[in-house]
């Protein structure tokens, strides 16, 4: 059986008609050819596939694309500005070397970015167990804690200017 | 520095800015006009005869392409996957190695073993269909363990192998090690399991199929560490493709730590099938069947002493160790438990006489191959271990009995009884680096503070040393490699002076793409932005033998100054015709070509013009290009070596261990970007720390059944598991035998790591007797072992 599914990913509105049992994941990566977004195992385990949904962040692994029907889905192809300028959380992922192989990263800054959302000045405890939720195996979460912490604080510049874009 | 991007600058990497948006291009993103999707049919048992396979359902399903057997495989002669490592054993005789089917033929030998491919237009009907397929099992009795698998009567995984076993090896001087143990003043004795592991890269195996019936070439994309290996493997032995015809291509790759260094069953599978649906064919595993199939890494079951005089001095050591290598032999398995683990076994020490025996065997479990370290780990942990237990035995400090043993700096190049030699190393400085770090006098203070709060404290060391950069090729050959373990470079500098470097080795996280064009940028003194890296792809290298063992630098840089050396001397040639000078009055610095004692000068960039749009060149001596290649094969491994210390506090009502500092001090020769490094440092201490705190790879011993199957019972570290890292590094010691000095830091994290935590733990839980606790240290043992032992406390 299928249906139509429709939602804004990354500000554009999109439509398709897909099988029900389709995860949200396999509609970004095989629907919309958006393959930013990882999946690293079966279990809802390890976060390679967070996105967000109306701005939280999510699994998209263990989503139906049904259920985002009618939500707003940003991936990490949609944070960067568009003219290319990374996200304050993306640039301090790569000034503090906060990834190596590349494969959880799309989730970990997705679920970082939501993290810092929710606690704007977190501590290194607070950021390691906000992101619990996500497997990291190459960097030893050390320079990810550093990245996060700093990226939070980007971000608070960033809001704190009041010409900031939204 | 003369190069603001040069050597020693902790660039940022070039490769982020497409991890970070999105657009890294792994396996599983390829998508191809016509592509199918192949799912495996797998066995659920662990032994089984396969009695008949019954796919006429699966066959029927929608969206089916087709369902492919062992018997199609072998209607068309598909051969066995290969093994790179022969090994012999004491008595002379060729290790077992029976044949190792990409689809199983008559018998399935462990869980996850694949019995049929399934292809059909999308991985969901693929999926459907697979639970289809029919396959009528006799199952037979199994082997889940090594001990098992060597007990009286066990039942037999392959009937050519008796007794399981695949080889039993030996090494060193086994009577002088009976010698100076029948004069030992005392002995130190260890039982040890070095458990199971699975690498777990973040990115599952992943492989696609491409064949163009016009041209008859075939390509496979695939998650692999070293695609040219995979290649001559698959070619030559598998599916009888020429190299002319089959290009392997390793695109961005999510992490290795080994596991993909192995050509695999697969990857011969989606190759083979592309061909005979016509179309291309991709495969990509689902976490689940990386558990299954995915080679896993250590599994070793040791008994270990050490003979020492009145003084503490080692005398001699005696290791007896039993490895499971699971159910078929993988690509480089025979090669981890003997020549890189027990030739590591003198560790840091001087220890004057070494004998280890291996018995390698087989079970009805995944095969088991490198993982991060492939080895050594296994021998640093045995050694420091054991190393505790001996300070105990003769009530010495345990920073002194190793400074006591350790290989002094001036004995270098040292000479070790189990084949290596060490060409650099100072031992006690990282030693003295390390105990400021973690102000180890304050430590007993610590201690009595911890147990005021209730709480346990403990400290510990791990002193390793690796070897590295697996050589030289005739070294190797001798050992038992099937191939020389040399790298390629090419340096291609373009008519308007930037500049292509073609690698043999393959980055999978390590930044090769930054640190290699730092090496380039500094040498020729243009900026790095004009530098380009290509790897991974066998269509535009010469030759590579990939990434593993802590090697790309040590190997792969070696062959790239090779071929800068070569680019210079080129253009020196080039410089000297231009300048109308002797090519011996030539000087070169920084990239410009000078007439020595003149100010005429050219800069890199004006002779790779020169070198294409050539008018006079006297073309019988000096031919246009600039254009170079080299091969490099090292003259040694390289001997990276450090001090791990660890701290933890136990809470005795929970059992749960806390990392409370973790210090690593290295000395990895020359650093090319201490940015990279460090990290790689950090993440290599966390698998370390994994195995001491965390994972377990658990198969039912009868039954053979995969326990911990998947996240939810193979435990990851996570961000909340691990403290951060107080990681220093010096380069007073840099590898003699390599132009860049360098020594290779992917691994030394986890060779470490694991030895300096569990110390840590069984140093906390001294106070109850405990002098050893096998890995890992989960709250549940850590309590048990404390409430077992209370009794006897309170007896005191």
């Amino acid at each position: 059986m299928s249906c139509t599914v429709s939602m804004t990913v990354n500000g554009k509105t999109v439509s398709r008609e897909v099988e029900e049992r389709t995860l949200l994941v396999t509609f970004l990566r095989e629907h919309l050819g958006l393959t930013g977004t990882h999946v690293g195992c079966d279990t809802s385990q390890c976060g390679a596939c967070v996105v967000h949904v109306d701005g939280r962040s999510v699994k998209s692994c263990t989503t139906l694309a049904v259920q985002a029907n009618g939500t707003a889905v940003t991936t990490i192809e949609g944070l960067a500005a568009a003219d290319g300028t990374l996200h304050p959380m993306q640039a301090a992922f790569r000034e503090h070397h906060g990834l190596q192989c590349g494969f959880c990263t799309p989730g970990m800054v997705m679920s970082a970015v939501d993290l810092v959302r929710e606690n704007p000045n977190p501590t290194e405890a607070e950021i390691r167990e906000g992101l619990e939720g996500n497997i990291c195996r190459c960097t030893g979460y050390h320079n990810i804690v550093k990245a996060v912490k700093a990226g939070a604080d980007a971000m608070a510049g960033a809001q704190a200017t009041p010409v900031a874009a939204e | 520095m003369a190069n603001p991007n040069g050597i020693g600058a902790p660039v940022r990497r070039r490769e982020d800015q497409r991890f970070l948006t999105g657009r890294g291009n792994y396996t599983d993103d390829f998508k191809r006009l016509n592509m199918t999707h192949a799912v495996h049919v797998r066995s659920p048992y662990a032994h089984a005869r396969i009695l008949g396979i019954d796919f006429a359902d699966a066959a029927a399903m929608p969206g089916v392409v087709a369902v492919l057997t062992g018997a199609d495989m072998e209607a068309d002669k598909v051969g066995s996957l290969p093994c790179g490592w022969q090994i012999h054993s004491k008595d002379g005789s060729p290790m077992k190695e029976p044949p190792h089917y990409p689809l199983a033929r008559d018998r399935v030998r462990y869980v996850g073993d694949a019995v049929a491919v399934v292809i059909a237009e999308t991985r969901e009907q693929a999926r459907d269909a697979a639970e289809m397929v029919v396959v009528d099992y006799e199952e037979l009795p199994a082997v889940g363990s090594s001990t098992r698998a060597v007990a009286g009567a066990a039942p037999l995984v392959h009937d050519d192998a008796p007794d399981n076993v695949c080889y039993d090896w030996h090494l060193g001087d086994k009577a002088a090690t009976d010698a100076a143990f029948a004069n030992a003043a005392h002995v130190a004795k260890i039982d040890l399991v070095n458990q199971r592991l699975v690498p777990n890269a973040m990115e599952p195996r992943a492989a696609m199929g491409e064949y163009d019936q016009s041209s008859g070439e075939y390509t496979l994309t695939t998650t692999s560490q070293n695609p040219h290996v995979t290649r001559l493997l698959m070619g030559a032995f598998v599916l009888g493709i020429p190299e002319h015809k089959l290009r392997v291509v390793a695109p961005d790759v999510g992490g290795g730590f080994g596991s993909k260094i192995f050509h695999y069953g697969e990857e011969a599978v989606v190759t083979w099938a592309a061909r005979k649906v016509g179309r291309p064919v991709k495969w990509t595993a689902d976490r689940s069947e990386s558990f299954l199939t995915d080679a896993h890494g250590r599994d070793h079951v040791s008994h270990a002493e050490l003979a020492m005089d009145a003084d503490g001095n080692f005398l001699a050591l005696r290791v007896s160790t039993l490895a499971n290598l699971g159910a078929y032999l993988s690509t480089f398995a025979p090669s981890i438990p003997t020549y890189l683990y027990a030739t590591l076994l003198a560790g840091q020490y001087k220890t004057p006489a070494i004998y280890a025996e291996v018995k390698a065997v087989f079970t009805n479990t995944a095969p088991v191959d490198a993982y991060r370290g492939a080895g050594r780990p296994e021998a640093c942990y045995l050694i420091e271990r054991l190393v505790d237990v001996a300070a105990g035995v003769v009530g010495m400090d345990k920073t002194e009995i190793r400074r006591r043993n350790f290989v002094p700096k001036e004995a270098m190049p040292y000479q070790t009884p189990v084949a290596l030699q060490y060409d650099t190393g100072d031992f006690a400085k990282n030693l003295d680096i390390a105990l400021p770090l973690v102000d180890y006098p304050g430590f007993q203070q610590r201690r009595a503070e911890s147990k005021a709060r209730g709480k346990l404290r403990g400290i510990g060391f791990a002193t390793y040393i690796e070897a590295c950069g697996i050589a030289p090729s005739n070294v190797a050959g001798a050992l038992g490699a099937r191939a020389g373990l040399y790298e390629c470079a090419e340096v291609r500098f373009h008519p308007t002076g930037s500049v292509t470097v073609f690698t043999g080795a393959h980055s999978h996280g390590q930044g090769h793409e930054t640190t290699f064009a730092q090496i380039v940028a500094e040498r020729f003194g243009i900026p790095i932005e004009n530098v380009e890296i290509v790897h991974g792809d066998t269509n535009k290298i010469p030759f590579g033998m990939g990434t593993y063992g802590s090697r790309s630098l040590a190997v792969g840089g070696s062959a790239l100054v090779k071929a800068m050396d070569k680019v210079e001397r080129k253009a020196k040639k080039i410089a000297a015709h231009m300048l109308e000078a002797a090519e011996t009055d030539i000087e070169v610095k920084d990239g410009r070509f000078t007439v020595a004692g003149t100010d005429k000068s050219l800069g890199i960039g004006d002779i790779a013009l020169q070198a294409y749009v050539p008018h006079n060149f006297p073309l019988d001596e000096l031919e246009p290009g600039l254009d170079e290649q080299a091969f490099y094969d090292p003259k040694n491994f390289t001997y990276p070596n450090g001090c791990h210390v660890c701290e933890v506090e136990i809470d005795p009502d929970t059992g749960v261990t806390t990392i409370v500092s973790f210090a690593a001090v290295d000395d990895f020769g020359n650093v090319i970007n201490p940015l990279i490094v460090e990290g790689q440092v950090h993440g290599g201490l966390v698998q370390g720390i994994g195995q001491a705190l965390y994972e377990n790879c658990v198969y039912d011993e009868e039954s053979g059944q995969l326990v911990t199957g998947s996240y939810m019972d193979y435990c990851m570290p996570r961000a909340d598991d691990v403290p951060s890292f107080t990681v220093r590094y010096h380069e007073d010691q840099p590898c003699t035998h390599n132009p860049l000095g360098v020594k290779g830091c992917g691994e030394a994290g986890t060779i470490g790591a694991a030895a300096a935590v569990m110390n840590a733990v069984v140093d906390a839980l001294s106070d109850y007797g405990v002098t050893h606790m096998d890995m890992p240290a989960t709250p549940e043992k850590v309590w048990r072992t404390i409430r077992d032992a209370t009794p006897a406390m309170a007896a005191e």
